[in-house]
């Protein structure tokens, strides 16, 4: 395997780790509004996440960085291609990360309501914009030969891509709604039970639908490896849906994450050894050769990465053991 | 030339306004690990206080200066991605390791501090303070390694049309970093210690917990003396340093025209750009070069002797930064920290003599002070970046040659406006939250009680 392979590998880890953890994340916090019905359950919610989003937030500011180390090409022509829509996802983000620490630190109604939604806001945003990212970048966007996006933000909009953001939406407010059953007590738990298992229902026909669309405006399914991912997907999907009727939640966080885990690999694997297609001519593909660092830097950065990566997910792992406690109404609460 | 003047402000606006955050934050991270150690060690429940009543004002600025953050790594592919292009072979590594290295770190271990205080044994959430405290001052290091590579290219060859890394040692002991990265650091201790200063006096002018005030101003004042000395001893080898390295911007920051030997140093000047003089000025002669070299001889060289030899080394064009900016900021920078040692000084005789709580005067320019290290840190980095000008990377690429040329005036212009706006909107509800929280002191009232709102909150009413 050479370095432009393994980059591409840990590329598509990055994202798969980034939407598995702020996966969850962003689900919360595009149902705090909607499940939390007064102001002490609206702060289990958002402390239910509070040690954690700012952690899992990291996992995109390192894929990002990652593209730019290693495919500093892909990272120019998808930020710059992508322009109006990055500038929504950073104003969403800017505000959501303030509003967790801001919210609970003034006690006017208006004031906590307003960040409830700017929470609500700057989780949906990006909730829906990467799943319209990355679909665009296997169907193909109007590249030309010097490597620059010749769209504009409505060329990013199309009923195959709308639906990869639909989809991606739908897997995150499940995931949120199951780890929701699993982190909180009480009436609440019973309220993200029902969430999760409405989400469920409508991203089971959205998946299909986004399979069906994969294999006529894609080439995914000429790769055995990506057809199967998405299969996988599909199917851990439908179990995470029985899993939740029959109450076993710690099982169906699981299932919808192994669910995130291979739809977000399906596309990555649909892409190799592409990192975003061209749909004006094959050969202005950005590959993982044409749009890659020199062999030294990769080799540099391979030697960091591998370093690096298993301490940070041993002490990110730990986080979690910490903070594993069901947060409960009546204890102090940071948030 | 629309476009790179919208992409230049949006630039400038948002790294100033990142940077208004960030220095605190390398600072106050200490200061509060500093004050919680000696809880730990004490057993003394004020420190802890202490830890927490600091914490609350460090994490507040902490989280403008994260979601501010995000917005410096997406827009060098955004708006400058010919640049990144150019060197992303180089410049995406540093930033690359800064978010493995020291992002995860600091994101993980902040959620370990705020949310552990009752799940950790005390030294255990100690260190979390301790690794958030090393972790914000790594980040600033690979940062800073990468502007340094803007600043001095090292370590590099031109190939496939762009700059290759060949030597990542190079990048990391570019000297122009080991400069920097002390200076930015230490900038940053100087801003949280005056920050802690200028609040406490705000409260031992009212007599509200003296003793608590007291405390805090004398930890604080330790730290913002041997910060404020280094960063001057540092500041002043930096400027030998970049004479040799970045002449042009050092000439700049003079507004020394003419070559001259022995070099005066003008305290203020009339700047005239386009004919390339100074119209006025008021001169001590012979200390630049005293700056310079160390003794009151040597030569140095002036704006229009190094833009012929630009001109002869990288071709025709005009290498001259505006200079007026460059000259006035670095001015602005010197008297602020001139300002700050002087007032760290008095405060030591204050503390010394033990008459600190009845200088009154003296506490009420320390609140205004507050200011002073803000004022140093942007007209500092005014000078670094806009004495850089016209390069984007020193000798290598030009500004104008790094801007994304798929990316309109008018998206430019949505998005500058979009995040100045974000931006003006967050500073007040910042500025409201911090003064806040700044007044009401290390009240007993535990915070439940008094943040709960009264009734029931209906997201819906």
């Amino acid at each position: 395997m050479d370095l432009n392979v393994l980059w591409f590998v840990l590329v598509t880890i990055l994202f798969i780790g980034f939407f598995f953890l702020e996966g969850f994340d962003y689900g919360v916090g595009i149902l705090l509004p909607f499940l939390g019905k007064n102001d002490t359950e609206r702060r289990m919610i958002i402390n239910s996440i509070g040690p954690f989003w700012d952690g899992n937030e990291v996992w995109m500011l390192t894929a990002g960085g990652a593209m730019f180390a290693a495919f500093p090409n892909w990272y120019a022509t998808m930020f710059s291609g992508f322009y109006l829509a990055l500038f929504l996802m950073l104003a969403a983000l800017i505000v959501r990360g303030v509003a967790f620490e801001f919210r609970s630190k003034d006690p006017k109604p208006t004031w906590r309501k307003a960040w409830d939604w700017a929470i609500f806001g700057g989780s949906f945003i990006p909730a829906l914009l990467w799943g319209v990212a990355i679909t665009n970048l296997l169907q193909g966007l109007p590249i030309g030969v010097n490597m620059e996006y010749t769209g504009t933000f409505w060329t990013l909009l199309s009923p195959y891509t709308l639906v990869g953001g639909l989809t991606g939406l739908l897997f995150f407010i499940l995931h949120g709604a199951i780890f929701l059953t699993l982190k909180i007590q009480g009436p609440l738990k019973e309220r993200a039970h029902r969430v999760a298992l409405k989400a469920n229902g409508i991203a089971i026909p959205s998946l299909l639908l986004l399979v069906i669309l994969s294999y006529f405006k894609t080439d995914l399914f000429t790769k055995m490896g990506a057809g199967l991912a998405l299969i996988i997907a599909a199917i851990t999907l439908i179990s995470t849906y029985g899993l939740l009727r029959s109450g076993k939640f710690g099982l169906a966080f699981f299932t919808s994450g192994l669910n995130i885990v291979f739809a977000t690999l399906a596309i990555f694997w649909g892409l190799f050894p592409r990192v975003m297609v061209s749909s004006l001519n094959p050969d202005w593909n950005l590959t993982i050769y044409n749009a890659s660092s020199s062999p030294y830097t990769l080799k540099v950065m391979t030697i960091v990465a591998l370093t690096l990566v298993p301490v940070v997910l041993a002490y990110q792992a730990w986080t979690y053991w910490v903070f594993r406690k069901r947060i409960t109404g009546d204890q102090h609460l940071e948030y | 030339m629309n476009e790179l003047i919208l992409a230049r402000w949006q630039f400038g606006i948002t790294t100033v306004y990142h940077f208004l955050f960030v220095p605190l934050t390398l600072g106050l991270s200490i200061l509060v690990a500093i004050m919680e150690t000696i809880y730990v060690r004490t057993g003394n429940e004020t420190y802890k206080k202490m830890a927490k009543f600091w914490g609350k004002l460090f994490l507040i600025n902490f989280a403008m200066g994260v979601v501010t953050g995000i917005v410096q790594e997406f827009q060098f592919g955004m708006n400058w991605s010919e640049y990144s292009r150019f060197v992303g072979d180089i410049f995406g590594a540093p930033l690359a390791v800064e978010a493995l290295a020291a992002f995860f770190l600091e994101s993980t271990f902040i959620g370990l501090w705020i949310f552990g205080w009752d799940r950790l044994s005390k030294k255990l959430h100690a260190i979390t303070i301790w690794l958030v405290a090393f972790a914000t001052n790594l980040s600033a290091f690979w940062i800073l390694t990468a502007n340094s590579f803007m600043q001095n290219p090292v370590g590099y060859v031109l190939k496939n049309n762009r700059a290759e890394m060949t030597d990542f040692f190079a990048l990391l002991s570019n000297p122009h970093v080991w400069y920097q990265f002390p200076h930015t650091v230490l900038s940053g201790f100087c801003t949280a210690a005056f920050f802690v200063m200028g609040i406490s006096a705000y409260h031992l002018i009212r007599k509200n917990h003296p003793d608590f005030f007291t405390k805090s101003f004398k930890i604080a004042l330790t730290f913002g003396i041997i910060s404020v000395i280094l960063v001057a001893g540092i500041g002043h080898a930096q400027g030998q340093y970049l004479t040799e390295a970045q002449p042009m911007k050092m000439a700049a920051a003079e507004a020394l025209w003419e070559s001259a030997d022995p070099a005066p140093l003008a305290l203020v000047a009339a700047i005239d750009q386009d004919n390339q003089t100074n119209t006025f000025s008021l001169e001590i002669p012979g200390l630049l070069s005293f700056l310079t070299y160390n003794q009151f001889k040597g030569e140095v060289l002036g704006i229009k002797e190094i833009q012929a030899q630009y001109e002869a080394t990288y071709g025709p064009g005009n290498y001259i930064p505006p200079v007026a900016p460059v000259f006035w900021s670095f001015r602005l920078m010197v008297g602020a920290g001139i300002l700050m040692i002087l007032l760290a000084f008095y405060g030591l005789y204050a503390v010394k003599t033990g008459k600190l709580s009845s200088q009154t005067f003296y506490l009420k320019i320390m609140l205004l002070a507050i200011a002073l290290p803000y004022l140093a840190n942007i007209s500092g980095w005014m000078v670094a970046e806009i004495g850089r000008q016209p390069w984007i990377v020193q000798g290598l690429m030009t500004v104008e040659a790094g801007i994304s040329p798929n990316v309109s005036a008018g998206a430019l212009l949505t998005t500058l406006v979009g995040f100045t706006l974000i931006y003006g909107v967050l500073a007040v509800v910042d500025l409201y939250l911090l003064g806040k929280y700044a007044k009401l002191g290390p009240e007993e009232v535990p915070w439940e009680k008094r943040i709960q709102p009264k009734g029931e909150v209906s997201l819906w009413t």
